[in-house]
């Protein structure tokens, strides 16, 4: 199932060295691996634990998650505009696949 | 389990063991004491281990209070969802910057919450999420800058429904 994150840019066209705030939620579980089913066993872990932020292959951001990070995590950061070019947001899970969202900046 | 239930539990167990001891021998008061203790111990490991965590991270620096700024509510009506904002003070330049910024809650089954990578092309060491808090803790975070000094802050949140979905 191909989950799309919704990434909100504060501004599509940034002057250079400007800051751009960069907000995105994605539909997860996180399920956390504390919790219990019907029966008492314990429901597997399953989060996503690791985000990431290029832009044109330049890591500007990144973060590891733990269970403690609520369910459709929501992530909000700042990056400095140095070339126009796609802003790549990656989150991977626990199985390994990964959710991979763009958008596009312009700098001037 | 959530701690506030491991809390209720241990209350419940020591009730037992009062009872007990009156109407039993005391060989088994010794052992609802000792089960008493087993179930106060993963309270205090956690503590244990976000003490490890912040050695680990720091590699064995002090961290200095001051530098970072967390935000969190006071009071969180439901510990499913904490919004949190992490600011860190620093030029962002390639000669002074923040590398990483580390947050624990040390009254949650695991202490681990979340960690932030910055570099110069971030601009500002600014981040902002949502975490899970089991039960009234204290949560830290704790920024590494890229000369290795260490700087933390930390709040107390108070939760009205844990957030471990027990």
């Amino acid at each position: 199932m191909a989950i799309k994150p919704r990434i909100k840019l504060d501004k599509k066209e940034a002057k250079k060295g400007d800051l751009v705030e960069v907000k995105a939620l994605v539909a997860h579980i996180m399920e956390s691996g504390q919790r219990k089913d019907a029966k008492g066993e314990t429901i597997p872990r399953k989060i996503l634990n690791k985000f990431t932020c290029t832009v044109n292959g330049k890591e500007v951001f990144a973060a590891d998650f733990e269970p403690a990070v609520a369910a459709n995590p929501y992530i909000q950061f700042k990056f400095k505009a140095e070339e126009s070019g796609a802003v790549v947001l990656t989150w991977t899970d626990d199985d390994g696949s990964t959710i991979v969202g763009e958008e596009a900046i312009t700098v001037t | 389990m959530c701690l506030a239930a491991r809390e209720r539990f241990g209350k419940e167990i020591e009730d037992m063991r009062f009872n007990r001891r009156q109407a039993m021998a005391i060989g088994i008061g010794g052992l609802a004491g000792a089960s008493l203790l087993g179930v106060s111990g993963p309270a205090l490991a956690d503590k244990k281990e976000a003490d490890e965590a912040i050695a680990k991270f720091t590699g064995g620096k002090t961290p200095i209070m001051g530098k970072v700024k967390l935000e969190l509510p006071e009071i969180a009506e439901n510990g499913n969802t904490v919004p949190i904002a992490i600011t860190v003070e620093s030029p962002m330049t390639a000669a002074s910057h923040v590398t990483e910024v580390l947050v624990l809650a040390d009254g949650n089954p695991r202490p681990g919450v979340a960690s932030f990578r910055f570099s110069p092309a971030s601009g500002v060491a600014e981040a902002s999420t949502r975490i899970r808090l089991a039960a009234t803790q204290n949560i830290v975070a704790i920024a590494k800058m890229n000369d290795g000094s260490v700087f933390m802050d930390s709040k107390q949140v108070k939760v009205t429904i844990g957030g471990c979905g027990g």
